[in-house]
């Protein structure tokens, strides 16, 4: 069905190479809009349908792009792209666009979008960078989706918006956990994903380099880079 | 490719205004095509949140833009006063008058006297909604608004015919946190305030958001439940009332009405 080398494109992404995971990309976002599932969720197609949008269109055009001006071609379309994505999820999805506020808008400054443009976009064909943003989306989708799950079930005590756990306010039995409701919830929650994540795949975990570092005695020391 | 070519700064000025010019296309595209139905999304929300506060339509109902614009005109009547005196102010056209807007424009408002809700400028004609039925007055819906802990809650209040028990509040916009001052949104929260008594016998604002719990609304009228781990979020919810219902708010168009009322009156005309 689908060569190798575009299957490791489109798989990488879930686990090996994971966005959030691996290169610890559109973490404001992971944070920001994780309080919820349903939000969640349209963060998840919003950002999957523009990183393929500008994936293909900067990929199209990338033996044109002058060289000196690149960044600012690839932010030109990213920030148009989500600007029409706004303007729809206005049209279409009022309730769920009040929801995510700013944070539509926000997608432009997503690192996920520059940085695969940047790196993969700029090197690739349409189609190969199709399936790259494909990948990614739905790694940062995976991501965003598990750190939503966990915050709105102890949280709120719901899985898209159904009550699971009922609320003590509510004449139930469960307490609402309220820092799962704050951002601090997803950095915890992001961090332990993270620390799973290179459990299970040892080879993302970066080896500090040791350098070998002149102290102002002239006793040399070792220590770890920064 | 011709590498040199490529990054001559003509070339290079030239691509960057054909991207600009073939990104502002579509761009403007959708603003334009998407705009009636935008304004129509904003418009339904509205009035759906007058219809809920009024008791008009509950939370399950998923009616359909028309049904809700239907249900609104039977029995909402939107009536815009004058802030000074309260009296009903015939000068502004209430399809497109925005009060919100009219509330940025010194010329349609005045600056607000220092108040804790933070209210800036308040405009010279405010809308209130009253829902009449068989002649009789049984509900006013004033709009809110005021700061909470990060943001400007704006709201709607709901009044029975007396102007002074409390029907309903909600909140439609808002940027307090989720889960702890964002419980203004929380159904559950908002019918605790059902019941309870906004002004005193004299017309004085009393009604206030506590810390911890309250006892029912017949021994407990002018205090509502506070919201755990929301101190300042309730604390500018109690001062969004304080100024709305006050003299420099709603206070003169509510008098009017409870002197009318007590005169056997039907309405404030």
């Amino acid at each position: 069905m689908l060569d190798k080398q575009t299957r490791s494109v489109l798989l990488d992404p879930l686990f090996d190479e994971n966005p959030i995971g691996k290169q610890v990309l559109g973490i404001c976002s992971a944070l920001a809009v994780t309080t919820l599932l349903k939000p969640s969720l349209v963060m998840c197609l919003a950002v999957t349908a523009v990183l393929i949008a500008s994936n293909v269109s900067i990929s199209l055009i990338r033996s044109y792009i002058p060289s000196s001006i690149r960044i600012i071609v690839q932010l030109t379309i990213i920030s148009s792209l989500v600007i029409i994505c706004d303007q729809v999820l206005k049209a279409f999805a009022y309730g769920v666009s009040r929801q995510l506020s700013v944070f539509v808008g926000l997608i432009i400054t997503n690192c996920i979008l520059m940085g695969r443009a940047e790196a993969f976009a700029m090197q690739n064909g349409p189609r190969a960078s199709f399936f790259d943003a494909v990948g990614n989306g739905v790694g940062y989708s995976l991501v965003l989706l598990l750190v939503a799950f966990f915050r709105e079930l102890f949280g709120s005590g719901s899985v898209f918006g159904v009550a699971v756990l009922p609320l003590v306010r509510d004449g139930g039995w469960y307490v609402p956990n309220g820092l799962m409701v704050l951002s601090p919830a997803a950095f915890f929650l992001i961090g332990g994903l993270i620390w799973a994540l290179r459990e299970w795949k040892p080879k993302q975990i970066e080896i500090e380099p040791v350098v070998e570092i002149e102290l102002e005695h002239g006793a040399p020391a070792s220590r770890h880079a920064a | 490719m011709a590498n040199a070519r490529r990054d001559s700064t003509a070339y290079t000025i030239g691509f960057a205004a054909l991207v600009c010019l073939v990104c502002a296309v579509p761009i403007a595209a959708a603003a334009v095509a998407l705009k009636p139905r935008q304004e129509l999304n904003a418009r339904i929300d509205r009035l759906t949140k007058v219809l809920m506060v009024a008791g008009l339509m509950t939370a399950d109902e998923s009616l359909s833009a028309d049904a809700v614009e239907a249900r609104f005109d039977e029995s909402v009547v939107t009536r815009p006063i004058d802030f000074r005196t309260g009296a009903p102010d015939s000068s502004v056209d209430v399809k497109t008058y925005d009060a919100r807007r009219a509330a940025r424009d010194p010329a349609t408002s005045t600056t607000a006297v220092e108040n804790a809700a933070r209210v800036i400028r308040v405009p010279k004609v405010g809308i209130v909604y009253e829902v009449v039925k068989d002649g009789q007055l049984r509900a006013i819906i004033l709009p809110i608004q005021g700061y909470g802990l990060w943001s400007t809650m704006y709201g709607f209040l709901a009044l029975e015919g007396d102007a002074r028990t409390v029907s309903g509040i909600t909140f439609y916009e808002h940027g307090e946190t989720a889960g702890l001052g964002g419980e203004i949104e929380n159904p559950n929260w908002q019918a605790r305030w059902i019941g309870r008594k906004a002004v005193d016998e004299a017309g004085t604002v009393q009604l206030e958001v506590i810390k911890g719990q309250a006892g029912p609304p017949a021994d407990d009228p002018y205090r509502v439940d506070g919201l755990s781990g929301a101190t300042i979020t309730a604390r500018g919810v109690t001062s969004t009332l304080e100024f709305w219902l006050g003299p420099n708010g709603f206070g003169p168009y509510l008098d009017r009405v409870r002197s009318s009322s007590a005169q056997g009156g039907t309405s404030a005309r």
